[in-house]
């Protein structure tokens, strides 16, 4: 049942002769929801954009399915992007194009469907999402709790195989982050097989299979919530939300 | 009554000069747009030689003033035999000027959108190319349109320059008759007219254009004010 989606094996960044991810490694297995947790810098944006090479590691493998992508393929590039999803801390919707259609263009010119069979399933994706009756409005009549919404079901309608969240409700106001959290959590219990940076310890506490612990671009813990927050675990991860629970005090 | 009489007289020839006018600047402003596109996409994605290139190529016809660029183009007709028509060697000049300014008012449009518009077009498995063509142009393009306006209204008043090179247009055609008719101040106040008139219509065109393809709530420099983490 435990079938690996994505491995990702000794990934290296550095930028400008500082390292930015030193060796990191992890395995996504169907339907496992992982949470990167870490301090501001610590590279979990980093090594989520190495993932899909919208950053271009310096050393590593990545495997898909048990097949390493060729970092050096455009075409292979591109098909392994087509698989993995991606949400923006920023959202990044395409300004110009409306919540239907930032959906449906990628379908459009990647998938190679007709305008009408894209814009279906992009309606399908936004009811998804709970965004159906906006979706002829533009991002910037948008809330960010919108937009955010309307990225991933971008990213959902590529039927991903896995999606990769960067700190997902960090550009939002408070009493938006819930509904964006609402539709993740449906992913989660649906089984999407998801990677996210966050700093939502509760959420990270109640869904992830796993956390991650980055700091300085190197994963140093790694376990199951239940044993990298127990009380008197003496984690750095403990220690880290402890800290993040009297700043949010 | 006198002056009267002679712009009546010469108009027939003047408005087929603001015809020559109005065909060369057009010629010189599309070749500008089928060139300044390609050049401001490789000057903002390309290699260090492409952009080396480009900027070596807007640098120039930035740097000399169209009426020496002129006699240059005359000149290097005459050194190697090619008689080109004066109306052709015009909006070959006037277009090489055009798509200098052009792809800096693209690429400029091009730098001001977010990173994140092409990181996006990337992350859902769109190659560059399409990336740029759907995703970073169509709001680029629109982002130009005043800048192109201004572009356009330059263009076409520095086409009266052309008359040197004998190209039937507006000026040459007034300054004809202006020494037939010794009526220089009636003759070209009519031109300022005419120049007039037409850089009014265009504007009024392009800003029609450019309110039919505004996108609702858009302005650049969309990025949203980052969530401080911690």
């Amino acid at each position: 049942m435990s079938q690996t989606v994505l491995q990702v094996a000794h990934l290296s960044k550095k930028l400008g002769g500082k390292p930015i991810l030193q060796d990191c490694s992890l395995t996504l297995d169907r339907g496992e929801l992982k949470v990167l947790i870490g301090p501001s810098g610590a590279g979990k944006s980093t090594l989520l954009q190495c993932i899909n090479c919208l950053i271009p590691p310096d050393e590593g493998k990545i495997l898909l399915e048990g097949r390493a992508l060729n970092f050096n393929d455009k075409r292979a590039l591109c098909a392994f992007r087509a698989q993995v999803g991606m949400i923006f801390q920023d959202f990044n919707l395409f300004d110009h194009l409306t919540a239907e259609e930032n959906v449906a263009i990628a379908l459009r010119k990647v998938r190679g469907m007709n305008r009408q069979d894209a814009q279906r399933r992009a309606q399908e994706e936004l009811g998804r999402v709970g965004m159906s009756r906006r979706a002829g409005l533009y991002p910037a009549q948008l809330s960010g709790g919108q937009k955010q919404r309307v990225a991933i079901a971008r990213a959902l309608a590529m039927d991903p195989k896995v999606i990769l969240l960067d700190e997902p409700t960090s550009a939002l106001d408070p009493e938006l982050v819930g509904e964006v959290l609402a539709v993740i959590k449906d992913l989660a219990r649906g089984g999407m097989t998801m990677l996210m940076a966050t700093h939502q310890m509760d959420f990270a506490r109640a869904l992830a299979h796993e956390i991650l612990f980055m700091e300085q671009g190197i994963i140093i813990e790694q376990g199951s919530p239940d044993v990298l927050l127990a009380e008197g675990s003496g984690t750095r991860t403990r220690d880290f939300c402890k800290h993040l629970l009297e700043m949010g005090a | 009554m006198n002056s009267l009489q002679v712009i009546w007289d010469v108009l027939p020839n003047i408005l087929g000069g603001t015809l020559t006018t109005v065909s060369a600047v057009a010629l010189a402003l599309g070749m500008g747009l089928v060139l300044g596109i390609p050049l401001a996409v490789g000057q903002a994605y390309g290699g260090r030689a492409v952009r080396a290139a480009v900027g070596l190529y807007v640098w120039f016809f930035r740097g000399v003033p169209i009426l020496v660029l002129l006699f240059l183009s005359y000149g290097l007709c005459l050194s190697l035999d090619f008689p080109l028509p004066p109306f052709l060697a015009s909006c070959l000049v006037m277009g090489c000027i055009s798509t200098a300014y052009q792809s800096q008012i693209f690429r400029g449009a091009i730098e001001s959108l977010p990173q994140g518009q092409l990181k996006a077009a990337r992350a859902l498995g769109m190659t560059d190319g399409c990336g740029i063509a759907c995703i970073i142009l169509p709001q680029a393009l629109r982002l130009s349109l005043p800048g192109w306006a201004n572009e356009f209204s330059i263009l076409l008043k520095d086409s009266a320059v052309c008359y040197v090179l004998g190209t039937q247009e507006i000026m040459s055609r007034a300054t004809a008759a202006a020494q037939r008719t010794h009526e220089h101040l009636a003759l070209f106040a009519l031109a300022g007219l005419i120049y007039f008139i037409l850089t009014l219509v265009v504007l009024k065109l392009l800003r029609a254009l450019e309110n039919r393809v505004h996108i609702p709530g858009y302005s650049t420099g969309g990025t949203i004010g980052m969530g401080a983490a911690g």
